[in-house]
């Protein structure tokens, strides 16, 4: 029994199974994901491409809790999450899921230490424990001299390594990151690419990477491509 | 609590406009504080009214005058316990826009009548004792920088001496405080005696009785019975509680506490758009600031609260600093310099203005609110 738990959960942690995503626009029916089946073992660094419009937001967002699916399951570390009421979604994040946006998205009237301890506000933890934990996530983003600043002061890459320290500091399950590189030029793209990759070598962080970068992708240890509502192991022409 | 930095962070986002607004919100209240105070002063007695006091006037108009006699049949009537005659002197200390109530009443009957007018007994005893005497209130005395012992001459606009000269000279040998905040501090009250003996006309006349009754509950019943023992007489009567008579007086200026609600509605109806526009602006443009929120795992319902505290915010800092103002300026004293019989804002209209900011706090906050609450992350994250 417990062997076979273990087994479980070594393989799979997330499971996507038959999931129909449609988009209604007025009368028109936007059908983006079709009956797309998805295995994520734990420990993965996965890239997701394809092209625009596809979908690869989407899926994202399914299995970040963010967006519901119209048909299927989703499981993450063996917890149904696609028919979880909008509370319990927004519970289940906090905990599981720590969210990595293109355009950073951080609060600009908040310092950068304040930005990170953002997603702890929503824990039973003290005001000097959360400001501890958010140094320690600024530090492993190679940020504690910039703690203080503000976004506008920031570099882009900066910017962006201040989105993963918050989406890190709560030590989630899974680190969702939508074109994480996708504003930033070679050199910051490369510098996020190794603290993702660190990440994921040294801290066993599952990722799932979003991206139209080849290079970027390369990093990952594993990279499909989605396109008409499906995933494949090659690029389709 | 530990919001509170996110809360505060966003009013100062937009400096200017959270600074407007609270402006905004600050002079709404000032002004509901001021008026209150004004519109207290113009109702001025009416609250503090006592209960077991009746007026007892001229049927037709308090303009004409009662015999002298009836005080001793209306002291006659079961229930009553005390009558008092009070007339309207109308006199002009220095110019005519000085103006204040001066009566002629029996002193110690009077003082026994108003238990809220305070005298001490050394200046008690002098005026009962002193023909010409007079007391003043504590604010017309230093209004006009009176003290005891001056000589106040008034000059008649109706009761012309006997000798046909127009001035009264009085000596005044008492200044007395109010006991309650609403009490007249404005009123100038010397013998009737003297009054009596030396105007001109109308000698045995008086302009109103106010009478004391022994159980205020029976009060309507009083007024009846005194209204009917000089029914069919030349001089009819008319008897009501005082309050209800210092109500009609004050009516007569106009509804001025209706004219000032009026105006006071009007300028919240105006301030509450304002707050609210400034909410709705806050939430339209920070929509992916909060889907990130909730992207991070904050809950429909605690977006909602975090808009909504803001508006709480905003208006609890204009609203609360508008009525402090007003409080300030109100116990600085009497813009008027002792026109006005008394000057503050009533507790009740403090409460009225508490409860006020946290009306306004909420209704200008609470459709931003659950609009905040109501976005969909995903559809938000995309714009
Ligand atoms: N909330 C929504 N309402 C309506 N249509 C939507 C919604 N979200 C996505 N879509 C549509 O679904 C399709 C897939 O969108 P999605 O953002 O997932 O694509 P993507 O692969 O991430 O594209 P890009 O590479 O440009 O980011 C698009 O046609 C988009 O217009
Ligand atoms: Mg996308």
């Amino acid at each position: 029994m417990n062997e076979t738990v273990e087994d479980g959960a070594v393989s799979g942690l997330v499971a996507v199974r038959g999931v129909d995503k449609v988009f209604k626009r007025g009368s028109e029916e936007i059908h983006v994901l079709g009956g797309l089946d998805l295995d994520i073992p734990e420990g993965e660094f996965l890239a997701l491409m394809g092209p625009s419009g596809s979908g690869k937001s989407t899926l994202l967002n399914l299995i970040g809790g963010l967006d519901r699916p119209s048909q299927g399951t989703i499981e993450v570390a063996d917890e149904r999450i696609d028919n979880l009421s909008n509370r319990k979604l927004a519970a289940w994040r906090a905990r599981h899921i720590g969210l990595v946006f293109q355009f950073y998205n951080l609060m600009p009237v908040l310092s950068a230490r304040r930005n990170v301890e953002l997603p702890l506000l929503l824990t039973h933890l003290s005001r000097s424990e959360r400001r501890k934990r958010a140094e320690i996530a600024l530090d492993i983003v190679g940020l504690s001299h910039r703690m203080s600043h503000f976004p506008r002061t920031l570099s882009g890459g900066e910017q962006q390594r201040v989105g993963i320290a918050r989406a890190i500091v709560t030590d989630p399950t899974l680190l969702l990151c939508d074109e994480p590189t996708g504003d930033l030029d070679r050199t910051s793209s490369g510098e996020i690419l190794d603290l993702l990759q660190a990440l994921n070598r040294e801290q066993g962080k599952t990722i799932v990477m979003v991206t139209h970068d080849m290079h970027a992708a390369e990093r990952a240890s594993r990279t499909l491509f989605l396109d008409k509502g499906r995933l494949s192991l090659e690029p389709s022409v | 609590m530990k919001y509170a930095l996110l809360v505060w962070s966003n009013l100062k986002r937009k400096k200017t406009r959270t600074v407007l607004t609270v402006l905004s919100i600050l002079v709404a209240f000032l002004l509901f504080g001021l008026l209150g105070a004004i519109r207290q002063s113009f109702s001025q007695g009416v609250d503090v009214a006592g209960v077991d006091r009746l007026i007892v006037r001229h049927k037709v108009t308090l303009a004409q005058l009662l015999p002298s006699a009836y005080e001793a049949r209306i002291e006659q009537i079961t229930g009553v316990e005390e009558a008092v005659a009070q007339t309207w002197f109308g006199g002009i200390y220095q110019k005519p826009s000085n103006f204040f109530a001066q009566l002629p009443v029996e002193p110690a009957e009077f003082l026994d009548m108003y238990p809220e007018i305070l005298l001490s007994d050394e200046e008690r005893d002098t005026w009962l004792r002193t023909r010409t005497g007079a007391i003043a209130g504590r604010s017309i005395a230093e209004r006009f920088g009176w003290s005891i012992g001056d000589r106040i001459p008034i000059n008649a606009t109706i009761w012309t001496r006997k000798d046909g000269s127009q001035t009264w000279d009085f000596e005044l040998v008492g200044i007395y405080d109010g006991a309650k905040k609403g009490t007249d501090e404005t009123q100038f009250l010397f013998h009737y005696d003297y009054f009596d003996e030396g105007r001109r006309f109308g000698q045995g006349m008086i302009g109103w009785y106010v009478v004391r009754i022994a159980d205020p509950e029976r009060a309507a019943e009083v007024s009846a019975m005194i209204d009917s023992e000089f029914a069919n007489s030349p001089t009819e009567t008319k008897s009501e509680p005082e309050g209800a008579f210092l109500q009609a007086f004050a009516n007569q200026i106009g509804d001025v506490g209706f004219i000032m609600t009026s105006i006071v509605a009007a300028v919240f109806f105006t301030i509450l758009l304002v707050a609210g526009n400034t909410m709705a602006y806050a939430v339209r443009e920070r929509t992916n600031e909060l889907a990130v929120l909730k992207a991070i795992g904050f809950t429909d319902r605690g977006v909602l609260g975090l808009v909504l505290a803001e508006s709480f915010v905003l208006v609890i800092i204009g609203g609360g600093a508008g009525l402090a103002l007003a409080w300030l300026l109100v116990s600085l004293g009497d813009p008027t310099n002792g026109m006005l019989p008394s000057y503050f804002i009533p507790t009740r209209d403090m409460v009225i203005g508490v409860v006020l900011i946290f009306v306004m706090a909420f209704v200008a906050g609470i459709l931003p609110a659950v609009q905040a609450g109501r976005l969909r992350v995903a559809d938000a994250l995309r714009r």
